[in-house]
């Protein structure tokens, strides 16, 4: 059988690359949710290279794999679409036996790269979290609430953010942030 | 030529760059750095707006955010219009169209004037006394009267083309005000490390230090020094600063919000900019630096063009280079006018008299009368001449007397000054009567909150500075940061004011004409009227006659209403008290407090990953809460009863294609996954076998249906669990507090996959003929009703299952989302040989109510217990426990009398009922009628071929076959109760 058509969320919107903030859609990602305690999740450090991150709203990075930390037993994992299979099935032997749940959400949501001086500006028009970096540093991450959508925000780099959201909510939350860019950009 | 009125040199006007404006259509000109007050009266123009009541001239009363008489109109273009702008605040710039408000047709010749005359007929509380009766007077006469007269200015007619922008924003200490105090603190905390902001609502920052010439800080000239120390701040990386932006609200937990002005004043605003912006600072520390507003002085006719507050008169002077006349008059309760009649001799105005109230005026009057200027005390104004402007100011001794007319182009009042506590009292913080300055300070500092300089009564830039350095210098230490240098700022040439003032009507003078409220058209005689008529309470002082509710919210009237109320109460202010409060500080634009949340913005719009497939075939949506779903498939020619007729008739007789990803799913994982459920939900789940479906009803803790769905067992430890559309959200929140707080020791774990699946419906007797040859890895033949099983369709990984809402042979597909609409085309694509006909979510509810079936929400209310619903057999009654089960132990609610679901037909077979209307036995029954239940679903069923009902009815199985009326608006219709079931009762169907 042929390769069957993929149809991306965010495959409508033109990316937004002005100087100030640059907003592109993200790569379609593998992607799970684990949701373990104590001795399970440390036996899901193997399959992903890296312990899962302990401390709260931070992430875990080990090459091209991520791990966020949402909750005290919740965990966002993030792979390439491609090694999403293996990863799968590295932590379904590594965590066999053990009370875990691991439930693939890759197609459940999509995620935009926000960056450019003028990115925290541009989401604080919709998140009231504060982004000064010692409040939240590059490597911290949190499920949050953008204008009207949920999103998981990453700070990946001093001026660079991943937005996951909800399938349904990208195009608002795109919308919005071209919105938001645009008069933070122009300030 | 940049004004008639304008000295030589001097003031921050930037003299080289004139622009021109209009005002009522009469062209003048300004300079770069006025605003629209100070370049009317650099033009000599002081008459600018009728007022709100009476239509009476009023001209410019202040300088800045007072301003209750000066409102305006700015127009750019039809759909950039904004009334109710104070000329006082308004910056100027090239082009700009100012028009006055309220006259007709012109601001000279004003029809509504006949009010002035009518006056004494207009008491406070004149609606609520003469508009009583006849009755029927008040609907069709009185109120359209009053409402054409009513408001002040013009909204525009078109939508607002202008972007308004919304920031949120956290530091350590917000400053508010960037005058002396609150540059002082903001320099301290500036240096102590902390975050801060500092926000000032006008276009430059320094307050007072913009007028000031003669003092010196720190051995440098006011405004060399305010230069310098706002560089400063500039140059810290941590400080923000925000010129024309007002803190209009402070709220819980030092959250203050601010509304920029961002390009209000360019002549040209750069494309992309927001016109204003609203920040909401998160602030750890505040310190409240908001200074203090002058009082007018209460005698009659203190409104005419020409008067004005003395400290403006003088900001005119300094700031602007304006003279706001030629020969002014000065009447004052307070040292601060004599500096203004001193800067205003200097500049060549005669000052031909000045009036104190007070028998023996502060020390300030030896260095007035030393420059040569008669100073009267004891001596009030006790009325005022003048038509198009003040012409003369009669002079009296304090309490009554003989009265002197002077004549004069100007009188400049001053009755005190007005701390600005806005902010403090919007925090709860208390305030206190202080009566050295007769007028309210902060009393308990809140928590967080720093108030510094004028606004807490602190007066004298020396002292200002001082405060706002301690300010600053507490502010930064509670953030954790400290180490400042100790605040030097040394002061010379600061004068000194031995205060007073005096709230109320000045001594010995009529109360008729003597405006409090300039804005509102309240006097004096107004605010005594409602204490002799019983008004004892400030607050209903305040309401009975609207002093203090116009859009400048009493800024310079409140305390004078305070000290009228209380003399005519014979009480002390301080027991009289003050009224609240009231965020915004000043006018904010809907926009800014809209933001971006309009057009697309307004709210997510949830699109299915089937949208476009379902647009591209021409569906008709509606929204379903944020979601959007396809409603019907039109054919050319086709109204919406037609496509659904045929798109039913196409489910029972072939096959039909339905978008059902909507439907909540959630994830059950964990070894104690079943037993989870099991609890959860009213239905037995943990005996259900892997690869199996059940239909399960949830209920809460009160025993009533809260959701319902498919529960299908993927492994021993993982669920596949649907919920309704609307309910997704809230069932996962619910599963999660039961884990969390209920029953912790259970390993299972919830994940929405909501999103994770498109599903594709696939209904009626040639379903299975459809998706035969796009199945891999399932056997269907012996996939018999309510099994599931995980496979491939089209090719893509597919959770399957065989359910159905229709009745029908029913499967359901889900598979990633991603891959939706190539399954959706291959489904499509194999179902043309056996009719796959699209359908939408309207033939989905004809289709399940034909059998009974109910929607959550709809054919339950909140208070239907699954018996009552019909569901009763989905209860699992030999469990232990679940959710809801002890309430539906209790005895009554077995008890005779519940209202159940039944089927409704109509006699005639031909009107299909509203959903919502009332059941009754009798329909000649007088009130009150004894209401029996409520229609909840209502479809005319082509299959069946007449209209059909379902209904909640009190004892409703026990009345099947009962003739009722349902309540229509033409009438009682009568019904026949029925089996809520009306095709294929014995689900025959289901298996084929």
């Amino acid at each position: 059988m042929a390769e069957l058509l993929r149809t991306l969320p965010l495959a409508d919107f033109a990316p937004l690359t002005g100087r100030p903030v640059r907003l592109v859609a993200a790569a379609p990602a593998a992607r799970f949710v684990l949701r373990a305690r104590g001795p399970a999740a440390a036996a899901a450090a193997p399959a992903l290279g890296t312990p899962l991150p302990a401390i709260a709203c931070r992430a875990a990075v080990a090459g091209e794999l991520a791990a966020l930390w949402l909750g005290p037993d919740e965990w966002l994992l993030l792979a390439p679409a491609a090694a999403g299979a293996a990863l799968h099935a590295r932590l379904v032997a590594a965590l066999g036996g053990m009370a875990h749940a691991l439930t693939d959400i890759g197609h459940r949501q999509g995620a935009m790269l926000l960056s450019g001086p003028a990115a925290t500006a541009t989401l604080n028009a919709g998140c009231p979290l504060d982004f000064d970096p010692e409040a939240f540093p590059v490597g911290m991450c949190t499920r949050t609430v953008l204008a009207r959508a949920e999103v998981v925000l990453w700070r990946t780099g001093a001026e660079a953010f991943r937005i996951e959201a909800g399938r349904s909510f990208l195009p608002y939350v795109w919308r919005f942030l071209e919105e938001a860019a645009t008069a933070s950009a122009a300030a | 030529m940049i004004g008639a009125f304008r000295t030589p040199s001097g003031g921050r006007i930037d003299r080289a760059r004139p622009l021109r404006f209009s005002f009522d259509g009469r062209v003048h000109h300004g300079a770069a750095g006025d605003t629209l007050a100070s370049a009317l009266l650099a033009n000599g123009v002081h008459l600018v707006g009728r007022s709100f009541k009476y239509h009476r001239r009023r001209g410019i009363l202040g300088a800045a955010a007072e301003e209750p008489n000066a409102l305006v109109t700015v127009t750019r273009d039809a759909a950039r219009s904004t009334p109710n702008l104070r000329a006082t605040q308004v910056e100027l710039f090239q082009g700009l169209r100012a028009d006055s408000q309220n006259r007709w047709p012109s601001l000279d010749h004003d029809a509504s004037a006949v009010a002035n005359l009518l006056a004494p007929l207009l008491p406070a509380g004149f609606y609520y006394k003469t508009f009583k009766f006849p009755a029927w007077a008040w609907r069709r006469l009185y109120e359209p009267a009053i409402r054409a007269a009513a408001g002040l200015g013009r909204a525009p007619a078109h939508p607002d083309p202008d972007r308004y922008a919304q920031r949120y924003a956290h530091c350590d200490v917000l400053v508010v005000g960037a005058g002396p105090a609150g540059l002082a603190a903001a320099t301290l905390a500036a240096e102590s490390g902390a975050r801060v902001i500092l926000c000032d609502e006008q276009a430059e920052m320094g307050g007072s230090l913009l007028a000031e010439s003669a003092a010196t800080i720190d051995g440098r000239p006011a405004q060399g020094w305010l230069a310098a120390t706002l560089a400063a701040l500039a140059r810290h990386p941590r400080v923000t600063l925000l010129a024309r932006t007002t803190a209009f609200g402070c709220f819980a937990g030092n959250m203050v919000a601010l509304d920029e002005r961002v390009t209000d004043h360019l002549a040209a605003p750069t494309p992309g900019l927001p016109r204003q912006r609203l920040w909401l600072v998160r602030a750890r520390q505040v310190v409240v630096a908001a200074g203090a507003l002058e009082r007018p002085l209460v005698f009659p006719h203190n409104d005419r063009p020409g008067i004005m507050l003395a400290d403006a008169a003088r900001t005119y002077l300094m700031r602007y280079g304006v003279r706001v006349g030629r020969r002014a008059v000065v009447a004052t309760a307070h040292d601060s006018a004599y500096d203004a009649a001193l800067a205003l001799h200097a500049a060549g105005v005669a000052i031909a008299a000045i009036a104190d109230q007070r028998p023996t005026p502060g020390a300030a009057a030896e260095r007035v009368r030393a420059a040569g200027i008669a100073v009267r005390s004891g001596c009030v104004v006790a009325t005022t001449g003048g038509r198009q402007r003040v012409a003369w100011a009669g002079l009296m001794p304090a309490g009554g007397g003989a009265t002197e007319p002077v004549p004069c182009d100007t009188l400049l009042i001053c009755g005190g000054w007005t701390p600005s506590v806005h902010l403090v009292s919007q925090a709860r913080g208390a305030l206190r009567f202080a009566p050295e300055t007769q007028a309210f300070v902060p009393d308990r500092p809140v928590p967080g909150q720093h108030p510094a300089g004028a606004c807490r009564g602190v007066f004298g830039l020396a002292a200002a500075l001082a405060d706002g350095a301690a300010a600053g210098e507490a502010a930064s230490r509670a953030t954790g940061h400290g180490g400042a240098r100790p605040w030097r700022g040394a002061v010379s040439g600061d004068t000194a004011w031995t205060g007073g003032g005096a709230p109320g009507l000045a001594p010995g003078v009529g109360a008729g004409r003597a405006f409090v409220d300039f804005q509102n058209d309240v006097t004096a005689k107004d605010v005594q009227l409602a204490t002799r008529e019983g008004f004892r309470a400030i607050e209903h002082v305040k309401r009975y006659t609207t002093a203090g509710m116009a859009t400048d919210q009493g800024k310079t009237a409140n305390l004078n209403t305070l000290g009228i109320a209380a003399a005519a109460l014979a009480r002390p202010m301080a027991e009289v008290g003050l009224t609240t409060f009231r965020m915004p500080y000043t006018p904010v634009p809907f926009g800014s407090l809209a933001g971006a949340a309009r057009g697309d913005l307004l709210d997510p719009v949830r699109r299915t990953p089937l949208h476009d497939r379902a647009a591209a075939l021409g569906a008709v949506f509606e929204d379903v809460g944020q979601w959007r779903r396809a409603r019907f498939f039109p054919r050319s020619g086709e109204d919406m009863a037609a496509a659904v007729a045929r798109e039913c008739r196409a489910v029972r007789t072939g096959a039909g294609l339905f978008d059902a990803s909507t439907l909540g799913k959630i994830e059950v994982a964990g070894p104690d996954a079943a037993r989870f459920l099991d609890r959860f939900y009213a239905s037995a789940v943990a005996a259900l076998p892997t690869g199996r479906c059940r239909y399960a009803v949830l209920c809460r803790e009160d025993g009533f249906i809260m959701d319902d769905g498919i529960i299908a067992r993927l492994a021993a430890d993982r669920f596949h669990v649907t919920t309704t559309t609307g309910g997704a959200a809230r069932v996962l929140a619910m599963m999660e507090d039961y884990l969390q707080t209920e029953w912790p020791e259970l390993e299972a774990w919830v994940t929405s996959v909501t999103e994770q699946w498109a599903v594709l419906a696939v209904q009626g007797p040639r379903a299975r003929a459809v998706l035969a040859p796009l199945v891999d890895g399932v056997d269907l033949g012996t996939f018999v009703h309510m099994r599931m099983a995980e496979g491939r369709v089209a090719g893509a990984p597919a959770r399957l299952m065989r359910v159905s809402f229709t009745g029908e042979t029913g499967f359901e597909v889900n598979v990633p989302a991603d891959f939706g609409p190539a399954v959706w085309d291959a489904t499509l694509a194999a179902g043309q040989a056996h009719g796959l006909t699209p359908y939408g979510t309207e033939a989905m509810h004809v289709l399940r109510a034909e059998k009974g079936y109910i929607v959550v929400g709809q054919d339950t209310d909140g208070t239907v217990t699954p018996d009552d619903a019909g569901l009763g057999w989905t209860v699992g009654r030999a469990k232990a426990d679940f959710v809801g089960r002890r309430s539906l132990a209790r005895a009554a609610m077995a008890a005779p009398g519940r209202r159940q679901l039944v089927g409704l037909l109509t006699e005639d077979g031909m009107r299909t009922l509203e959903e919502g209307a009332q059941l009754v036995a009798d329909p000649h029954e007088g009130p009150p009628m004894r209401v029996l239940g409520h229609v909840s679903s209502a479809y005319h069923s082509a299959t069946l071929g007449h209209p059909i009902a379902l209904a909640l009815l009190t004892d409703g199985r026990a009345r099947t076959g009962e003739r009722l009326f349902v309540a229509m608006p033409e009438g009682a219709v009568p019904v026949r109760v029925t089996s809520p079931v009306f095709y294929d009762p014995e689900g025959a169907r289901l298996h084929g």
